[in-house]
């Protein structure tokens, strides 16, 4: 009918007009008015908000008071006052101007004022200068930062070793280097603040397990075997961590590694140990917790260690296998944005490291310190002794709190500036009350090192049972 | 230049009549101190800041620069899992191979593809002091990159335009550094202590006086590690119900330190005042998404200078809006202590602020002093409040006694208190350094980001085999130099960015230019439009006859 469509004529549109019935043509005339107001009309948002006018706005930004930026710290809060020492923090040690033994600085093997680590920092101060003024990658790579690596490889027994210029970031980096969100990572509840910073920085799922309590772990493992059985592409691409500490520095326990171990294999979890406390304390010749118990250090996925403790330096490092540690030099944060060790700490380090080589005795000799001052602080009445007997940094804890933690918190305080008059440096062991999740109860920390003779184990021994006598009767 | 209203004119600034009563505080070291005393400033500075767009065609090559790379990585990954081609990197043990793999193929894709490849202009190892010049140590690759060996070479003698070394402080031992050997002898190197139990020394509280002096400021608490420095005190001052407003380019650091402690993070465009007027009114009246209750604190994030852009942060400005809008702002000075303001003391000094203005300074003295570490400085209240609450205080080793006392021979050398005024010396020399390389820079002709007065020059090069290149060649020269590419940068522009130092000579300065100048002709990087001739302009000649 191609026909009939060409022949629009105007005079029989009109007569079409005519002969069309009256409703149909007012349909049509509503519509096309309805058409033409929804034209013309303005827009308008689904969420009808209350708009505020300008002179509103105004007096909200007057009105609106922010809280101070910190809120007041009151005077006598303990950590306002430090105890401020005068001089090297080596074993005779000028606390507050009185002159102490020092059973407070985690100084293991005695190395802090060791002449050889002086010099060999000395020699590194002469030629390097002391900053580094870049990160590695932009030329903050020294050789002695090489060299420091390859012997913290070769010492541990393992593939690559990567150093960190701070203790506190080496583990806070390198956890979230490898579990992202979605990842699952078993947790000891005793772990320390740089590991709980590590896990919140890494956005995983956290499950915390009873300290050191093996069947607690199975447990929440084998629950999480069971979701994976419900939704297996999920965990096809879902990795597991557990994340423990060698030597606890919260309650001076050691970790059952060997079941750990099997637990490992059993559930495909990887074991991340943090070692600050056990390396160069535990094993035969230093090399922590892996050593101490007989298991081959490849079944650790990553160790991970501070340099503060038994080295006498700053820093840390994790080692492991060359396929886990090189992901940290493009992804650990502490690593890549942050200028390198400073020449002259890490060629400490090394002098340190030497002279573990060197005299593999002192372990033995320090594990001996230890067992004799674990027992002769048995008896004291009002203490009780928290820690495995070779621990070198354990806690002492009352017998039976006074109910509330601000009134344990004064007493100890009382038996440590006792102590301190009397020629015993102590501290108590320091938390952030609001940040930590598992607060462990107050109490005092005493650290054993090499350098302390028996007459001085005896004499903190005896000073402190009689202080506590008096402080606690 | 005489003023008509009758003002003096002294080391080359205005006084006027009113500020005599004010002589006492006047001058000190032949520096006017004018900032201090009311506040205004009596120069205005403007602000010269470029970011000059590439041509197109630059762009597309870049783009095609990397579709490339991306194809061939997707053959080569291929060829290595159908066993054609030999695979270098490590692999997972035998007796793990059924647990889920550590990272997923393609996370890795650009490292093991594409930064592969040219792997060898980062992570250089030397062996000297990082100072204007220093030693490389030669490595060659077999296997393409994927493992190197030391030839036992040593390129001596580079001229270092990569190492954060603004006023020349890091430099092999001379006897200025005696102090810093002395302490060594008596202190020895570690702690083995955190501030809260036994680690806090003689040495920490000199130095904390002396940073608070330094800067003007009430109080100042020093830590081991500038990277934790912010990490660990953001949380301390911010948590749950409080408001981040942060740059868009900020550190690494800061965006850790942000998101641990827990607070809502709102991010503004780069150095973009409207777009922070925005949030900052957003956030006031609107409050708390959802239950619409009042935020507790709003904290602005800001750096002094952004490493990666040369970009001053606009001071005055956010001074302004914060105290319109009552809320609190954070600089981290890591790169511009020491290296910006007439006397170092960073962009509160540039822009002749008061320092009551800024709630909490924050800075590294990693760049300028030679040494490591970082501090937080600002009233005393905010001072005590983060000795007891923060992070780093309780749980973390406190900062080593001779890295201290660089820390400390370095600010008094600065300040004059050794006697000398070889510091201020040096803090003029830099920007005088910085000026002359900018300006010869961009009349060659190179794109170049930033603040004029900023010692960061980013040099853009945009595609990533002109990046290799470039390094490449420029240590075959003996100039070493940094490039960054993906992901420090945003995809489309990596970048050379040099780092001038007070130590740099003119005759180092004109040998690198030059370098540059051959560099940027051969590689055809030479890519801005609004050169500028050094010849002097002659708009004034009426005519070009010889007798007139």
């Amino acid at each position: 009918m191609a026909t009939v469509a060409e022949q629009w004529v105007l005079v029989e549109m009109v007569q079409a007009l005519y002969e069309a019935p009256a409703y149909h043509l007012i349909l049509e005339g509503i519509l096309i008015l309805w058409i033409i107001r929804l034209l013309f009309s303005k827009t308008y948002k689904l969420q009808e908000r209350s708009d505020l006018t300008v002179k509103e706005k105004e007096e909200l930004i007057e009105e609106w008071q922010p809280e101070p930026l910190v809120p007041p710290v009151s005077k006598d809060h303990p950590a306002l006052n430090y105890n401020i020492v005068s001089g090297p923090p080596s074993h005779n040690i000028v606390v507050n101007g009185k002159e102490c033994i020092n059973f407070a600085s985690f100084n293991f093997l005695g190395l802090l004022d060791n002449p050889r680590l002086k010099a060999a920092a000395l020699a590194s101060l002469k030629k390097y200068g002391v900053g580094t003024c870049g990160p590695r990658g932009f030329y903050g790579t020294f050789d002695v930062h090489l060299d420091l690596e390859d012997r913290l490889a070769k010492f541990m027994k393992t593939e690559e070793a990567i150093i960190y210029s701070y203790g506190f970031a080496t583990i806070a980096s390198a956890i979230p280097a490898y579990s992202k969100r979605g990842d699952i990572v078993f947790v000891d509840k005793a772990a320390c603040f740089a590991i709980q910073k590590g896990l919140q920085a890494s956005r995983s799922d956290i499950k915390l397990f009873n300290h050191n309590d093996m069947d607690d772990l199975e447990r929440l493992l084998k629950e999480q075997e069971i979701e994976d059985q419900k939704n297996p592409r999920k965990a096809r691409v879902t990795r597991r961590f557990i994340v423990v500490e060698g030597l606890y520095m919260n309650t001076g326990t050691i970790c059952p590694l060997p079941e750990l171990v099997k637990l490992k294999y059993k559930y495909k979890a990887r074991i991340f140990l943090e070692e600050s406390l056990s390396f160069g304390v535990l094993g035969e010749h230093g090399r922590g917790v892996t050593e101490h118990f007989g298991i081959d250090i490849d079944d650790i996925d990553l160790i991970s260690a501070n340099m503060e403790n038994s080295l006498a330096s700053i820093g840390g490092f994790c080692c492991g296998r060359s396929f886990v540690i090189d992901h940290q030099r493009l992804s650990g944060q502490g690593y890549c944005f942050s200028a390198s060790l400073p020449p002259l700490l890490a060629a400490a380090a090394i002098e340190a490291l030497n002279i573990m080589e060197e005299n593999p005795g002192i372990f033995a000799v320090l594990k001996e310190k230890c067992k004799r001052i674990h027992k002769a602080l048995q008896g004291i009445s009002g203490l009780k002794v928290v820690g495995e007997s070779i621990s070198p940094a354990f806690h002492l804890q009352l017998e039976e709190s006074t109910g509330c933690r601000e009134r344990d918190v004064k007493l100890l305080q009382e038996i440590v500036t006792q102590c301190m008059d009397r020629g015993i440096a102590l501290t108590q062991a320091r938390y952030l009350e609001k940040e930590e999740k598992y607060l462990p109860p107050p109490s005092i920390r005493v650290v054993v090192t090499v350098e302390q003779t028996e007459e001085e184990l005896e004499k903190a021994a005896t000073t402190i049972s009689k202080v506590a006598q008096t402080v606690l009767l | 230049m005489v003023d008509p209203g009758g003002g003096a004119v002294c080391n080359g600034t205005l006084h006027n009549q009113s500020d005599h009563c004010h002589r006492k505080n006047c001058t000190r070291n032949g520096m006017v101190k004018e900032a201090q005393q009311n506040g205004n400033s009596n120069f205005y500075k403007p602000i010269v800041e470029s970011f000059e767009e590439a041509p197109l065609h630059v762009m597309v090559f870049t783009y095609l620069g990397y579709g490339i790379g991306t194809l061939f990585g997707y053959l080569r990954d291929f060829l290595r899992n159908w066993g054609l081609e030999k695979c270098n990197a490590a692999i997972e043990r035998e007796e793990q191979k059924d647990f889920v793999p550590l990272y997923q193929s393609f996370e890795n894709f650009y490292t093991r593809n594409l930064y592969m490849r040219i792997r060898d202009n980062w992570n250089r190892p030397i062996c000297s002091a990082p100072g204007p010049l220093f030693d490389v140590m030669e490595r060659v690759s077999d296997d393409y990159n994927w493992t190197f060996r030391f030839t036992g070479r040593i390129i001596k003698d580079v001229i270092n335009m990569g190492s954060y070394n603004f006023l020349g402080l890091a430099a092999k031992y001379d006897e200025s550094m005696k102090t810093v050997k002395d302490v060594l002898e008596t202190y020895g190197l570690g702690v083995g202590s955190t501030r809260h139990e036994m680690g806090t020394l003689d040495k920490h509280k000199e130095l904390e006086d002396l940073v608070a002096k330094f800067l003007n400021v009430e109080a100042a608490m020093v830590f081991g590690m500038g990277f934790a420095t912010n990490s660990m005190n953001i949380p301390a001052l911010v948590g749950k119900g409080c408001l981040i407003l942060s740059d868009e380019l900020n550190h690494a650091s800061l965006v850790l330190g942000a998101r641990l402690s827990g607070a809502t993070i709102r991010i503004f465009k780069h150095n973009n005042m409207q777009s922070l007027e925005k949030l900052l009114r957003d956030a006031v009246i609107y409050g708390q998404p959802r239950t619409r209750r009042a935020w507790k604190k709003i904290l602005i994030l800001v750096e002094g200078i952004y490493s990666m852009e040369g970009s001053i942060v606009r001071l005055s400005q956010i001074v302004a809006l914060k105290k319109k809008y009552k809320a609190y702002l954070y600089v981290d000075e890591a790169h511009s202590i020491g290296s910006v303001g007439p006397t170092g003391r960073g962009v509160m000094e540039f822009f002749a602020m008061d320092p009551r203005d800024i709630d909490v300074f924050m800075g590294t003295f990693t760049k300028s002093f030679g040494a490591s570490g970082g501090y937080i400085a600002g009233r005393k209240d905010l001072v005590d409040y983060l000795r007891a609450h923060s992070h780093s205080a309780a749980y973390a080793t406190s900062m080593s006694p001779p890295i201290a006392e660089q820390i400390i021979r370095a600010m008094k050398f600065i300040m004059g208190l050794d006697g000398t005024t070889q510091g201020l010396q040096r803090v003029q020399q830099l920007a005088e350094n910085t000026r002359y390389f900018r300006q010869r820079l961009s009349e060659m002709g190179f794109i170049i980001y930033g603040n004029e007065e900023s010692p960061v020059v980013p040099l853009l090069l945009y595609m990533p085999a002109k990046v290799a290149a470039f390094a490449r060649h420029l240590l075959k020269r003996k100039i070493g130099v940094v490039v960054v590419g993906f992901p420090a940068t945003p995809l489309a522009e990596a970048r050379a960015r040099f780092c001038v130092s007070a130590a740099h000579t003119r005759e180092m300065l004109d040998a690198v230019l030059e370098a540059l100048d051959e560099m940027g002709d051969l590689l055809h990087v030479k890519y801005s439009r609004n050169r500028k001739s050094a010849r002097p302009e002659l708009y004034d000649e009426t005519s070009f006859e010889l007798e007139d």
